[in-house]
């Protein structure tokens, strides 16, 4: 437990911390109103600040503004009296620490390299995060839940944004910070760091599971062949079953709309599929090329 | 001895805090207003406001906190660059100097830096709050937009900001952090198809980042302008515009059915 409690308390751990509390505080709270509001829904009532009043600006806001500011600050000055900020020896180029790990709101994507080459991990990967969130407003047509706290008229949105929110992106920072330590190696919280720990994972690309070389030509065909039909496939797969059960669905996204939902869905649930791929199965690539692998 | 009201009295009539304040206030519907778009700070504001509005729990204020981090850090940060030179001489020994010599460098230090992982969590926040609600659908598509673009530039902000101190931290995060620069498709000399454009690590997107093929003197240069001038002067643009169309999309979202 000892390494765990100096890990935790290092300076800048200390702002994960943190945010663990505040995160997990503002997730309950919007969960419970969300819940709450429901229930009004459900029983045919006015949500939660349908029927607001108008209130005066001054002083009523700006009270309460200048009190939050106030606390924000004591807050502030109080963690900079407690805690000093680290300063390490100076940048020298020629020692490498081990682990040399990136801005802790960078982790989960650091995380990521265990399971993607960097051109995904470090490049596409991030963009395609922004792009995704710049895309939801637009990609989400459902007209209700517009002002108001609610979870049974948005199950799916609110599920899919906090899987990535909280799983994808929260959960491997913390993972990123807490359990990686020299070699980018998973390590307890009882665990003592240990430099010249190395572990043998044997890992194969996928067709070498069926006992074909992902580098000849035919495992590049099968490669290819998978990587090809995860994509048509969970973009047709869908479109199928919904053309069957809900048409109205997909006449009112459009084509351009759903093919932006499916490709984003599906590249963010690629990342699941390759952690377990690559934790449970020690499966690395699942189709090289010359150029690229993934 | 004069009584409070006199003293008061004889403040507030006089030429200078009429020049400065302009009119009375007393507690009328007029006067409130006036308080509000008469002043160059309050005007954001709208004169009323949604009951939710000032209601802790709609909002969490985290929009407004977030604000207020950036501008502890404008604060901070500007004091901050009285005591540092950004060459690779003399930037450790300045934040040393922070700690050893200067009045109250250390707590100076400590509130950039807290504020800055504390602005990082609290935008974070925002843009879940901004989510659950709803608030990004129509009519504020565009608006959720630019908060995309400030929630990544606080990003870039506080990691420009890690370099700074040039200390193994700072150095090994940053060194981490722009190699991937060099895996970007085409343009990145470990990237995909890179070959192609005969691209080298001379003359890819980390070497424009960097100013060099390594975590140097340029690149000291090139975060502490990107850090304290280029990315704020783009942050604060778009904060304008973010708090603008915050007011022209009907204020602080009601819910609407």
């Amino acid at each position: 437990m000892e390494p765990f409690i100096e890990i935790i308390t290092q300076p800048d751990n200390i702002a994960i911390v943190i945010m663990i509390f505040m995160v997990s505080f503002f997730m309950v709270w919007a969960f419970q109103q969300a819940f709450q509001n429901d229930r009004l829904l459900a029983a045919g009532l006015p949500v939660e600040g349908e029927n607001d009043k108008f209130v005066d600006t001054f002083k009523p806001l700006v009270r309460i503004e200048l009190i939050i500011a106030v606390v924000v600050m004591v807050g502030l000055t109080v963690w900079s009296i407690a805690v000093d900020a680290p300063l390490e020896e100076i940048a020298n180029p020629t020692i490498t620490p081990n682990p040399a790990k990136a801005p802790w709101y960078f982790l989960g994507l650091q995380e990521l390299l265990v399971y993607f080459d960097p051109w995904l991990a470090g490049v596409v990967l991030p963009s395609l995060i922004v792009v995704g969130l710049l895309a939801i407003p637009y990609i989400d047509i459902n007209p209700k839940g517009n002002g108001y706290y609610t979870f049974s008229e948005r199950k799916y949105a609110i599920m899919i944004f906090s899987f990535g929110f909280f799983v994808l992106w929260l959960l491997l920072i913390v993972i990123g910070v807490f359990f990686r330590g020299p070699g980018w190696l998973w390590y307890w919280p009882w665990q003592e760091w240990d430099h010249a720990r190395v572990v043998f994972e044997p890992t194969k690309d996928l067709t070498a599971v069926i006992g074909i070389d992902s580098r000849s030509l035919p495992g590049f065909i099968i490669g290819a062949f998978l990587v090809g039909s995860y994509l048509v496939g969970g973009m047709i797969a869908p479109y199928r079953y919904w053309k069957k059960n809900n048409p109205e669905l997909l006449a009112k996204l459009g084509m351009v709309r759903y093919v932006t939902i499916m490709f984003l869905f599906i590249t963010m649930m690629s990342i699941p599929i390759k952690m377990v791929l690559r934790l449970v199965f020690l499966i690395k690539y699942i189709w090289i090329t010359p150029w690229f692998n993934v | 001895m004069k009584s409070l009201p006199e003293i008061t009295d004889k403040v507030k009539k006089n030429l200078i805090w009429k020049s400065i304040f302009r009119r009375d206030y007393r507690n009328t519907v007029r006067d409130k207003a006036q308080a509000v778009f008469g002043n160059v700070f309050l005007h954001l504001h709208p004169v009323q406001v949604r009951e939710s509005a000032v209601k802790l729990r709609f909002t969490w204020g985290m929009g407004g906190i977030t604000f207020f981090a950036f501008i502890l850090l404008v604060i901070t940060g500007v004091v901050l660059m009285f005591y540092y030179h950004p060459s690779i001489d003399q930037a450790y020994t300045d934040i040393k100097d922070l700690e050893f010599q200067v009045p109250f460098g250390v707590i100076l230090r400590n509130l950039h830096r807290w504020g800055a992982h504390f602005m990082v969590i609290v935008v974070m926040i925002h843009m879940f709050r901004v989510f659950m609600t709803g608030s990004y659908k129509a009519p504020r598509q565009f608006n959720w937009g630019i908060g995309v673009f400030l929630l990544v530039l606080t990003f870039l902000l506080s990691f420009t900001g890690y370099l700074t101190p040039w200390d193994q931290l700072g150095f090994w995060a940053i060194t981490v952090g722009t190699n991937m620069g060099a895996a970007t498709p085409l343009l990145g000399y470990q990237g995909p198809f890179s070959e192609y454009l005969h691209i080298t690590p001379y003359n890819d997107i980390r070497f424009a980042l960097l100013g060099g093929a390594q975590v140097g003197g340029n690149a000291l240069l090139r975060s502490y302008i990107w850090h304290c001038v280029a990315i704020p002067l783009i942050s604060i643009i778009l904060m304008f515009v973010h708090f603008w169309r915050v007011r022209k999309d009907g204020g602080i979202s009601k819910p609407q059915k």
